[in-house]
């Protein structure tokens, strides 16, 4: 079909690296087949309930920056998640909110100067066929999104018109600081009994500092060496935030486009609201690890849940 | 059998010893029974080798609901019958220097013939011990110890697709062009993942599988290429 009739977004700069992203892919992983989903998901769903969307419709994740789109649709858009300049036809405007556009417009992104994932939703979701129950893009298994891969200079993204819903603000006290440190707090568990008493201690009191080699897949930390009494293990499931520790000692934490199974001694997990403040880190920022328990966890997922549905919008 | 905690919402059942007899028919038969017994609470289960990892929804159960229901689970799953030894799949493969870079080093490697590496590879029968690495990547075991051999000491950038390897006791397809440091002694002309195709993948973790030679003009009537894509 022609551009010219279709509505959506034409993509008239990428950004460096900006991916179609839904809930996620589940139910999969029998056939090798990773999650993906949102680094963020806290601000993912910030973005979808600003258009007033279902709380897991398509976004676009964009990281670290430089996006730029043409409206050719009438609709609503909201930015959430890292402090990224956004534009409307070049004039500045609010992020954490939704605004509204017309055809022609220009939508543009600046680079991230705290965190480093935004999330832009427009209202009733970018609509793309899903793979696997899903539309979520992992690019190293060539799934999910328009091709499999991060957007490119003249990908189309169709949504529907949208001139009715109202305009919402999320309350500014409400809204994350991304800042350059983050606690990580771990479920213990998987291998953690061939890591010794001196090996925990080090490994809970330490500093670790973010690296270059992170990415969607993992982010590699360094910092003091931790040692298991093992070299490696018999391949099995990873979860989401699974702390790895490989043969030289610097714990990988594993995000959503790791590999389904894998055969490194792994401490534990890091809790996930954690693992969304770890993903708005770039290069050089410091975290540190903090035992806590999977009740406590569970209470804390449920407490965070209700507490953030019942947060109230206000009229833009 | 033991049970650990994996992260928040996610418990990793261990069901023995690599190689133990039984261990890989118990982790397939787990992972069926489990996906009823859970039912809305599941959100994932993978196999793998001599474990089940096990993903639930934390907004509808909590660990100790599934541990409880993955006891109840494995005691019925004791009392079955071992009748359950997973499927027999066949795959066709095509051995020879034009489409195995590595058949004639191996050979040399473990002091056999190419054609004796082949006949042994083909003599044997694996079972899907794990799906990973790779959408449709099925690690299959275990390689008659005369053929076993390590990693090459530099991985490969790009190994073409449908590719068969051996690392130690294994061996795989690759099913889409990837790096890799397997072996290569061989190509399928079965795609191994298909995102259109129902199933996506011909083999499933628990199933058994043979290799059948064939022929350079058979792998290429079946679909296969030699192209390094």
């Amino acid at each position: 079909m022609n551009d010219m009739t279709r509505t959506g977004f034409k993509v008239r700069q990428p950004g460096l690296m900006t991916l179609i992203q839904d809930a996620g892919r589940f139910g999969q992983h029998h056939l090798g087949l990773t999650t993906g989903g949102p680094l963020d998901p806290d601000a993912f769903y910030w973005a979808n309930r600003l258009c007033g969307n279902d709380t897991g419709s398509t976004c676009l994740e964009v990281s670290f920056g430089g996006l730029v789109l043409e409206a050719q649709v009438a609709t609503r858009i909201a930015v959430t998640g890292a402090n990224m300049p956004l534009k409307l036809n070049g004039r500045e405007q609010e992020c954490w909110r939704s605004h509204a556009v017309q055809p022609g417009d220009l939508v543009e992104l600046g680079y991230a100067t705290q965190g480093c994932r935004a999330y832009l939703a427009v209202a009733g979701g970018f609509q793309i066929p899903q793979q696997f129950g899903s539309t979520a893009t992992v690019v190293r298994e060539g799934i999910g999104g328009l091709h499999g891969s991060k957007l490119g200079p003249e990908d189309f993204l169709p949504c529907e018109a949208s001139t009715t819903s109202d305009l919402w603000v999320l309350p500014e006290a409400e809204r994350p600081e991304y800042g350059r440190e983050v606690r990580l707090r771990v479920i213990p568990g998987y291998q953690q009994d061939h890591f010794d008493a001196v090996q925990q201690a080090l490994f809970y009191s330490s500093e670790y500092t973010t690296t270059e080699r992170s990415d969607r897949m993992g982010y590699r930390l360094e910092g003091q060496v931790v040692k298991a009494d093992i070299e490696g293990i018999l391949s099995e499931g990873i979860c989401l935030g699974a702390i790895q520790v490989p043969a030289d000692g610097q714990p990988i934490i594993l995000l959503n486009d790791r590999q389904t199974i894998g055969g490194y001694p792994k401490l534990g997990s890091v809790f996930s609201p954690d693992l969304a403040r770890l993903a708005q880190l770039t290069q050089g920022a410091r975290v540190w690890f903090e035992k806590t328990g999977i009740d406590e966890a569970h209470n804390q997922l449920w407490l965070s849940r209700l507490r953030r549905e019942r947060i109230q919008l206000l009229p833009a | 059998m033991r049970v650990e905690i994996a992260g928040e919402s996610a418990l990793i059942i261990y069901f023995g010893e690599h190689g133990q007899p039984g261990v890989a028919a118990a982790v397939a038969r787990a992972a069926s029974l489990l996906r009823d017994e859970l039912g809305y609470r599941l959100i994932d289960l993978v196999p793998s080798y001599a474990s089940l990892l096990v993903l639930y929804d934390p907004f509808r159960t909590d660990h100790l609901e599934v541990r409880h229901l993955i006891g109840k689970v494995l005691k019925r799953s004791e009392e079955a019958t071992e009748q359950e030894a997973g499927r027999l799949v066949t795959l066709p493969v095509y051995y020879g220097e034009d489409a195995g870079y590595d058949l004639t080093s191996l050979a040399e490697r473990v002091g056999l013939t190419p054609e004796e590496v082949v006949e042994l590879h083909q003599q044997g029968e694996y079972r899907v011990y794990a799906m990973g690495f790779a959408p449709g990547f099925a690690y299959l075991g275990d390689v008659d110890e005369r053929i076993a051999c390590p990693r090459l000491a530099t991985p490969r950038k790009r190994v073409p697709r449908g590719a068969v390897g051996i690392a130690d006791r294994q061996t795989a397809i690759y099913p889409a062009v990837s790096p890799g440091g397997w072996n290569l002694i061989g190509r399928c002309p079965k795609r191994m993942f298909d995102p259109d195709a129902e199933p996506p993948s011909p083999v499933q973790v628990g199933d058994r599988v043979r290799f059948e030679a064939i022929s350079r003009d058979e792998f290429f009537a079946l679909g296969g290429s030699l192209d390094d894509e």
